[in-house]
């Protein structure tokens, strides 16, 4: 394949404990703790996984509204690990973000036309036709009535102004779109309707999307290819269809079997198949040793306490799909039924 | 006092909210019935009153604010026109709620098994020292390991998904008849929604109740529901068995409905068929059938979708729909159309 638009090797972000009037240092949230992933032009990569497990950090991270800990981010061939706010500007043109609550992200004393204008003025381009042109032409883009650039979000529904924010993260034409959460906060055919959106805009305007969400269908949907995150590390990345097909890691595994499926027929067969992690995900300030999933994992031996699996592609198994598991799943194994036995907590 | 068959029916209920911009017609003549050791379903978008007939059923409305009329018969009592006492003694013993959020439905300065003991004492004249020991089977019956130990915690020293296990415990610590799920795994991760939903089953067959599941999320009621009610606008759009209503659904709303979801068990759709619009204002609902404006079958009804309000007919054995459309173009629409593209993969 040819160069990545985004690499990420070693990606860290830890975020201090600290105690007493001095702020001393007692601990650390791994939020997250060692990742490495590539992202190439035109493609969506899916970030899933559960709450807590760092894929919004994640996000953060890459996007740099938050200061790695570790590790290399270089985008475009630039080293943007910890470039300063003012370095950083003119790359934001490049790299933009879509947040998950439409409510929140969008400043309620502004119109929609200062607000998707706010890009042009704060990065100073100059648009031939004017800024208000540019503006309704997004509001277009995004199915919106140009009409409408004079009114406020509040007079807007959710999936409205979700499509604002969309049209703001258009605004300077980026190559590379940070999605985080982008349809979980809205209504079920609210969600077709972004989604819908989001690929045509993709395919439309060449965009490199990074999609992060907890929905595996919604992830499989509109993504090429998917990592899975648990407690801070990827532990198995693959294309997407193959990842769905054929998931390697126990914890891809349980996910996915955990997914209500909307056939009402397929109700005790689905039960039977299920695979039940009992337990909760241990806390990010002190996971467990070697394999972090070890603590729910129905296959974890001692060597899972002792080593940390590496994400690497398994003999078998096709290009590029990734697995950090000593004990990886084969396609005809016997896991449908098996429940867990209940783990130590913490 | 043995419940009549079935336990639950509600006849034309109506919610309705004076505001200074209109009057709210949150539920608008909802009818429905649910025997003991059933589970519905009931589906909607958010503002299409489905947690307002749960709290109506659950009689928390206050009527200063809000207009109840119709009837909510459970095991013979009319909770809408009862006095607040009898209801609040029903409250709890015969129907109870498991609430979405549980950790803003819990008291965060009272221990997890304080708040079971007070439910359960309000309702069984026991001495505290009984009531602590139910509390911990209840805690124990649901899942939580260490329940004699965990029933001294506060509510924030639980995770997400044992709060929504001590929720259930809470509410079923009276054994009560009829129980209301609102949206009770919507907060919570995948595999912990698995689990609680696993739990509601069992604990249903144990108990035999009618279990109420009101969720957005056609996954889960299709884990759980025997029957299914779709509501749109505060009104039955459809009503069927779960297998009617995901294999032969009859409303173009519910098509929407299933055509809006990307789902695993099939292959990967080219793209997702949205419904087009959005959810309408309850204050300005549309005149004729609410669905109209967003329908793409209205054309076909000869503008009566515009300006009729279709009722309510039986489609099938226990099948209901609210469309203007004969039934027999909506089965070969569904059919001949709207099936196949469901299946494209």
């Amino acid at each position: 394949m040819t160069e990545p638009l985004l690499s990420v090797r070693d990606l860290r972000k830890h975020f201090p404990i600290t105690k007493g009037l001095f702020k001393r240092q007692v601990a650390a949230v791994r939020a997250v703790d060692g990742i490495d992933f590539d992202v190439y032009k035109g493609e969506t990569l899916g970030l899933v996984g559960e709450s807590g497990c760092g894929k919004s950090t994640t996000g953060r991270l890459i996007t740099r509204l938050a200061e790695p800990t570790g590790g290399r981010i270089v985008f475009e061939g630039h080293d943007i690990t910890h470039i300063g706010q003012g370095a950083m500007r003119p790359l934001r043109r490049d790299m933009q973000m879509i947040f998950q609550d439409p409510y929140s992200s969008l400043n309620p004393r502004h119109t929609v036309g200062s607000i998707v204008g706010a890009p042009f003025r704060i990065q100073g381009v100059r648009t031939e036709r004017g800024i208000k042109r540019e503006v309704q032409d997004l509001l277009t883009l995004v199915g919106l009535n140009p009409e409408h650039y004079n009114r406020y979000p509040h007079e807007f529904s959710g999936g409205q102004r979700q499509r604002i924010g969309i049209a703001r993260t258009l605004a300077l034409k980026p190559k590379l779109i940070v999605a985080d959460e982008p349809v979980s906060a809205l209504d079920v055919s609210i969600q077709a309707q972004v989604v819908n959106l989001l690929e045509d805009l993709q395919e439309e305007l060449g965009l490199t999307y990074v999609v992060i969400a907890h929905d595996l269908s919604v992830v499989r949907h509109i993504s090429d290819r998917v990592a899975v995150m648990y407690l801070g590390k990827i532990v198995e990345i693959a294309d997407r269809d193959n990842l769905y097909a054929h998931p390697r890691h126990p914890y891809t595994v349980a996910l996915m079997s955990a997914v209500p499926v909307p056939d009402p027929r397929r109700r005790a067969a689905k039960r039977r198949e299920r695979v039940l992690l009992t337990g909760d995900v241990p806390s990010p300030i002190d996971p467990p040793s070697g394999c972090r999933f070890r603590t729910r994992c129905w296959k974890a031996q001692d060597v899972c306490a002792t080593e940390e699996p590496p994400l690497v592609e398994r003999p078998g198994d096709m290009a590029g799909h990734q697995t950090a598991c000593h004990f990886p799943v084969a396609d005809d194994e016997e896991v449908a039924g098996r429940r867990v036995p209940t783990p130590r907590a913490g | 006092m043995p419940a009549p068959d079935p336990f639950l029916q509600v006849r034309d209920l109506r919610i309705h909210f004076p505001t200074d911009d209109g009057l709210v017609k949150s539920v608008d003549g909802l009818s429905f019935s649910l025997r003991r050791g059933r589970t519905l379903g009931i589906v909607g978008e958010s503002g299409s009153g489905k947690s307002v007939t749960s709290l109506g059923i659950l009689g928390l409305h206050n009527r200063r604010n809000a207009q109840v009329s119709g009837e909510i018969l459970l095991g013979g009592t009319d909770i809408v026109a009862a006095d607040p006492e009898t209801v609040r003694r029903m409250r709890g013993r015969r129907m109870a709620m498991i609430f979405q959020d549980p950790l803003s439905a819990m008291h965060p300065y009272y221990t997890v098994g304080a708040q079971i003991v007070e439910a359960y004492r309000v309702h069984n004249n026991v001495s505290k020292a009984v009531a602590r020991k139910h509390a911990i089977d209840m805690l124990g019956r649901v899942g939580i390991p260490q329940a004699a130990r965990r029933v001294d915690d506060y509510p924030h020293q639980f995770s997400g998904g044992m709060r929504q296990r001590a929720m259930i415990a809470m509410a079923l610590s009276c054994d009560p008849e009829l129980l209301i799920a609102d949206e009770p795994t919507t907060a919570l991760d995948v595999t912990v929604q698995a689990q609680i939903l696993d739990l509601m089953r069992d604990l249903q067959e144990e108990f035999d109740s009618a279990l109420i599941i009101i969720t957005h999320d056609l996954g889960v009621v299709a884990e759980l529901a025997d029957d299914v009610l779709v509501m749109y606008a505060g009104k039955c759009v459809e009503y069927g068995s779960a297998i009617t209503i995901f294999e032969e659904p009859q409303h173009p709303y519910t098509w929407g409905l299933l055509g809006s979801m990307p789902r695993l068990d099939r292959g990967v759709t080219k793209r997702l068929l949205p419904i087009a619009g959005t959810p309408p204002s309850l204050i300005q609902v549309p005149a004729g059938c609410a669905f109209h404006p967003r329908c793409g079958y209205e054309p076909l009804t000869g503008g009566l979708g515009a300006s009729t309000v279709p009722e309510l007919v039986e489609a099938g054995r226990g099948h209901l729909v609210r469309c203007h459309l004969p039934a027999d173009e909506r089965r070969r629409i569904w059919v001949e159309r709207v099936r196949p593209e469901l299946e494209a993969s």
